[in-house]
């Protein structure tokens, strides 16, 4: 056929139409061709990656890595400092608030401190005073007494007068006496 | 597509065209070292890979950019599985893991860049990848526990007399491993893609062509999650491996 002097030229494996003949995987022909280049190429990917990009690859993942857990422990380390500082802030509030207590009890006493003083002095005035009325009544009932004896003395004189009798001043004046003690 | 849609009185499909490996420059036979579409398209992902932990990671910022955390993301997923697989021995491996990680990943998305070249649909590519990690897991094994390592196919918990069935089974499933490590992979992008050219070619068909855009349309959504499965399930299993390598006690 006039086809195989051109398939000869072209190789084994195609027609003169440049069709395949048969699958192009069994041509043997264009094998050491394709395994030739596979391994060029396979070496050339092995030492690209090897050298290049898996070093670099790694070392991002490793890098990140650590970043990633120096952060987290970062957080960690602020998170604890805000706890700490939370408990600061705890404490003042509730040693300001013994403070306000205490100090509000010492104004309380010394408030109670005054007004005691005050009231004792009070007192003492009211005791004074009412001390200085009870003798000025006592006063006064004595003087009132005292003019009763007086009148008494003075109406028994003069009854005795009026009565004819001679009246012995000192008599009277004892008998009333009696009188007035019975 | 139109004249050769008719040419046969039909439609006419070519969907593994997608998959040819053609020289960037002339029409010269493919040496192994001519550079082809497979040059261009396994430069492209070196290229996306460099501006993506490279340039993206550039900034090294604490709070990452778009790009970068989109690196960080691909390297914590991938860290964590190796960890958790394989233990922490298994952190020294980790650039190799990531490194098939990524060249899947690249290739897989890229491959979905409609007129794109898909690497890892050819078998050729993946069964590297597959008895690559094959061979070096054994190897890791052997150099790790020695003769120890061979514990991995007697089942010293099984009864004596099932033990050799299961180490005959054991070491069948062990030397198919590759195989399917890298068939699958190659299977998925490859039967993904070439569905989608069938959709596509029957697009020129106007009474299906509404049907099939949206067909192309739900198989691309498919593949974009395909693309990143096949790479994780590529990633995991590799940690499977070497797992068994480091630990070989079941």
């Amino acid at each position: 056929m006039a086809t195989e002097s051109t398939a000869d030229v072209i190789g084994a494996c195609v027609d003169a139409k440049g069709s395949a003949i048969g699958m192009p995987q069994l041509c043997v022909e264009w094998m050491p061709n394709q395994i030739f280049w596979l391994v060029v190429a396979l070496i050339a990917i092995y030492f690209v990656l090897s050298r290049i990009a898996l070093p670099r690859i790694g070392g991002v993942l490793a890098e990140r890595k650590g970043t990633i857990t120096n952060d987290l422990t970062a957080a960690e380390e602020l998170k604890a400092k805000a706890v700490e500082a939370e408990k600061a802030y705890q404490d003042a509030l509730t040693r300001a608030r013994a403070e306000a207590a205490k100090i509000v009890a010492e104004a309380r006493a010394e408030i109670q401190k005054d007004l005691d003083a005050a009231t004792a002095r009070a007192d003492a005035e009211i005791a004074a005073r009412s001390a200085e009325s009870e003798k000025r009544i006592g006063e006064i009932r004595a003087g009132a007494l005292e003019a009763v004896t007086e009148v008494a003395k003075d109406t028994a004189k003069e009854l005795v007068n009026a009565l004819g009798g001679k009246a012995d001043a000192r008599s009277v004046t004892a008998a009333v006496t009696a009188r007035l003690k019975g | 597509m139109a004249e050769e849609a008719h040419s046969e009185g039909g439609l006419v499909f070519h969907p593994m065209d997608q998959f040819i490996v053609k020289p960037l420059f002339g029409d010269g036979p493919v040496e192994w070292y001519t550079p082809t579409n497979v040059t261009l398209w396994l430069g492209i992902a070196v290229l996306c890979t460099v501006a993506l932990f490279v340039m993206g990671t550039r900034g090294r910022a604490i709070i990452p950019t778009r790009v970068q955390s989109i690196a960080e993301l691909a390297y914590g997923f991938i860290y964590k599985m190796v960890e958790d697989i394989c233990g922490p021995e298994g952190a020294k491996y980790f650039p190799k893991i990531f490194t098939l990680f990524v060249f899947i990943m690249m290739t897989n998305y890229l491959a979905l860049i409609p007129m794109s070249y898909s690497p890892t649909s050819h078998i050729a590519a993946t069964a590297v990848l597959g008895f690559g990690v094959f061979i070096a897991v054994t190897v890791l094994g052997f150099v790790k526990n020695g003769t120890h390592f061979l514990g991995l196919f007697w089942m010293s918990d099984a009864p004596l007399v099932l033990r050799p069935i299961i180490a005959v089974i054991e070491v069948i499933s062990y030397f198919v491993r590759p195989v399917s490590h890298s068939i699958r992979l190659a299977g998925n992008i490859m039967a993904g893609h070439t569905v989608i050219k069938v959709f596509a070619t029957f697009a020129g068909v106007v009474a299906l062509a509404p049907v099939s855009i949206l067909a192309v349309v739900a198989i691309y959504g498919l593949e974009v999650l395909v693309a990143f499965i096949q790479a994780y399930v590529f990633t995991i299993l590799t940690c499977v491996y070497l797992r068994d390598a480091l630990h070989p006690g079941h």
